[in-house]
């Protein structure tokens, strides 16, 4: 056996498939019939169903300008290590922040996108763990009751 | 056909290790979790062993708890059970079959597989990695071997990196001779004095034990124990479980119960679990028991325990028709002037749909009724358990069950997710 690698989960899928019960009587078939694909599903576009896959809340202003907002469900995927430029959930000596993750070089810093957060460079006494790497955001724009 | 070859992956200290992924700080905190009612330790971090003994009750030690820094949460299955179905499903795109054997362990076949050993450190790697959760993995040529690895696994969890492999004869042998018999599946504490006695102390002992001794002494079952330990396989991964011949659903109130109506709702609320479980299964019910008992240990209070068997009107999955039938049963066995602790439901003689021979005038469940269940099942399938109820169950219960220290339904709930910071 050679690499082995994640395809995905093993189960059922949770892409529904149209069902098509146009009632042929006497009249004349639809014209849609031949044209029918799956419907789409935001599962699958945010790969929900992964196991990998993670829903968070967050919490505070200091990532405005990545166009992360405080409340927003942000989707969060542990299959990705992050790179330069992710957006990423960074565990700090234990303290726990959405960030924007900068390697430069053997430098990494993590920064906020609010001119009124520093950038948090990391040193070498410190414990850095990226839990997952956040792949989209989610912001209802109605107000829920 | 490859010779047979198994892996039995294991969630180490499964509850306490949940219990961290969500919380980067207690990544270095010891943990205990409590049973249900925060009555006593059920699961402890590594790091937390060497303080807490098992099952010790929680209202004892609690202040020796907080003296050594240890952190104590009540159970939280909704959590406990969604990561174990994401570490289930990683193994499974890993491995050719798999049984999931519980919550936190699982047999995979091996079989045809050439580098096992480093299959087995990428499952333990991408679990680690997709999940958070670290795992112990032993491979071996039967599942009672396998089991013994992993084991050895955990002991030397430093020297092996959590990966054992005794498929190798001569590495098999060298473990089973230093394995005592209590750490082969299957051998528990009176069995391993009857072993003992019979100068049986190792899992290697037990291997070499004549069959026919062991047949007579004890059962097939363990002589086939000694086989597998042997390593001829014996046992085959298990397909699903089969339904379930009876289901239960218990559970000790938060408090004590005195007056009929609150152990009522009680009732209705294990009758209306346990037929969700039966419609799962796709089984019927012919019968319900109904039991309620106090507290046993307590010397300062009366003692009293009761159940009875109640016959439904015909073979069904209607909870509606349970929880009537359970009510009627509970009229009959309360008695006031106790201290209830517990009430318990029991769907007894199941079968699964169609299996039912009635009689020609037998009733039979009608059609509206599969309409009404599948209904409610898909609505809370999709809304939450208990979103569509029968009215006699309450939602947020005086009698529910004790959880203080229960940490949030992150992957579970919406109003309960992580919450990251901003900041």
């Amino acid at each position: 056996m050679g690499d082995i690698s994640i395809l995905g989960p093993v189960g059922s899928s949770c892409i529904e498939l149209p069902f098509f019960s146009s009632r042929v009587s006497a009249g004349f078939p639809s014209p849609a019939q031949d044209h029918m694909e799956q419907t789409l599903s935001l599962d699958e576009l945010l790969d929900i169903d992964a196991p990998h896959t993670y829903l968070v809340r967050a919490e505070g202003d200091s990532m405005t300008g990545a166009g992360i907002l405080d409340g927003d469900v942000l989707v969060v995927s542990r299959a990705l290590t992050g790179r330069h430029g992710d957006v990423v959930i960074a565990a700090i000596n234990g303290e726990t922040f959405v960030k924007r993750l900068n390697v430069r070089g053997d430098q990494v810093v993590l920064c906020s996108e609010n001119p009124r957060y520093p950038p948090r460079y990391v040193l070498e006494g410190d414990d850095l763990m990226i839990w997952g790497v956040v792949t989209d955001s989610i912001r209802r724009h109605r107000s829920h009751v | 056909m490859s010779e047979p070859a198994f892996a039995l992956i294991d969630c180490n200290s499964f509850y306490a290790s949940c219990e961290r992924v969500f919380r980067p700080d207690l990544q270095r905190v010891p943990i205990v979790v409590l049973s249900n009612n925060d009555g006593c330790v059920i699961a402890r971090s590594a790091d937390a062993k060497p303080f807490v003994k098992m099952g010790e009750p929680f209202h004892k030690i609690r202040g020796e708890l907080e003296r050594n820094g240890i952190l104590a949460f009540s159970s939280n299955y909704a959590l406990y059970g969604d990561i174990s179905e994401r570490v289930m499903t990683v193994i499974e795109s890993l491995v050719p079959a798999l049984e999931v054997y519980s919550i936190d362990e699982a047999f995979a076949d091996l079989a045809g597989i050439d580098d096992r050993e480093r299959l087995g450190r990428v499952i333990r790697a991408q679990v680690l990695q997709l999940t958070g959760i670290p795992t112990g993995v032993g491979i071996a040529t039967s599942k009672t071997l396998a089991k013994l690895a992993n084991a050895a696994a955990k002991k030397w969890q430093r020297q092996t990196g959590g990966v054992v492999d005794i498929c190798d004869p001569v590495r098999r042998d060298k473990l089973l001779k230093v394995m005592p018999i209590d750490e082969v599946w299957g051998v528990g504490r009176r069995m391993k004095e009857h072993l003992t006695a019979m100068g049986i102390k190792t899992a290697w002992d037990l291997a070499q034990a004549d069959a026919q001794t062991l047949r007579r002494k004890f059962s097939v079952v363990v002589e086939k124990t000694a086989r597998e330990l042997r390593g001829i396989s014996c046992l085959n991964l298990e397909d699903a479980a089969p339904p379930a011949q009876e289901i239960c659903s218990s559970r000790a109130f938060g408090q004590r119960l005195y007056e009929v109506e609150p152990i009522r709702e009680a009732v209705a609320s294990y009758a209306t679990r346990a037929c969700e479980k039966l419609r799962a299964q796709g089984s019927f019910c012919k019968r319900v028991r109904v039991g309620v008992r106090t507290g046993m240990f307590n010397p300062d209070e009366s003692k009293y325990a009761k159940g009875m068997v109640v016959e439904l009107p015909h073979p069904t999955d209607d909870t509606r028709l349970v929880i009537n039938a359970a009510l009627q049963g509970l009229e009959l066995i309360f008695r006031p002037g106790y201290a209830y602790a517990k009430a318990e439901i029991m769907l007894m003689d199941l079968r699964q749909r169609g299996e039912f021979s009635g009689d020609l005038f037998a009733d039979e469940q009608p059609e509206a009724t599969d309409r009404v269940m599948g209904v409610m099942d898909s609505i809370n399938a999709k809304w939450g358990r208990g979103t569509l109820r029968p009215a006699r169950v309450t939602l947020t219960p005086g009698w529910g069950m004790k959880r203080e220290l229960k940490s949030p339904s992150y992957t579970t709930r919406w109003d309960e997710l992580w919450r990251v910071r901003c900041r």
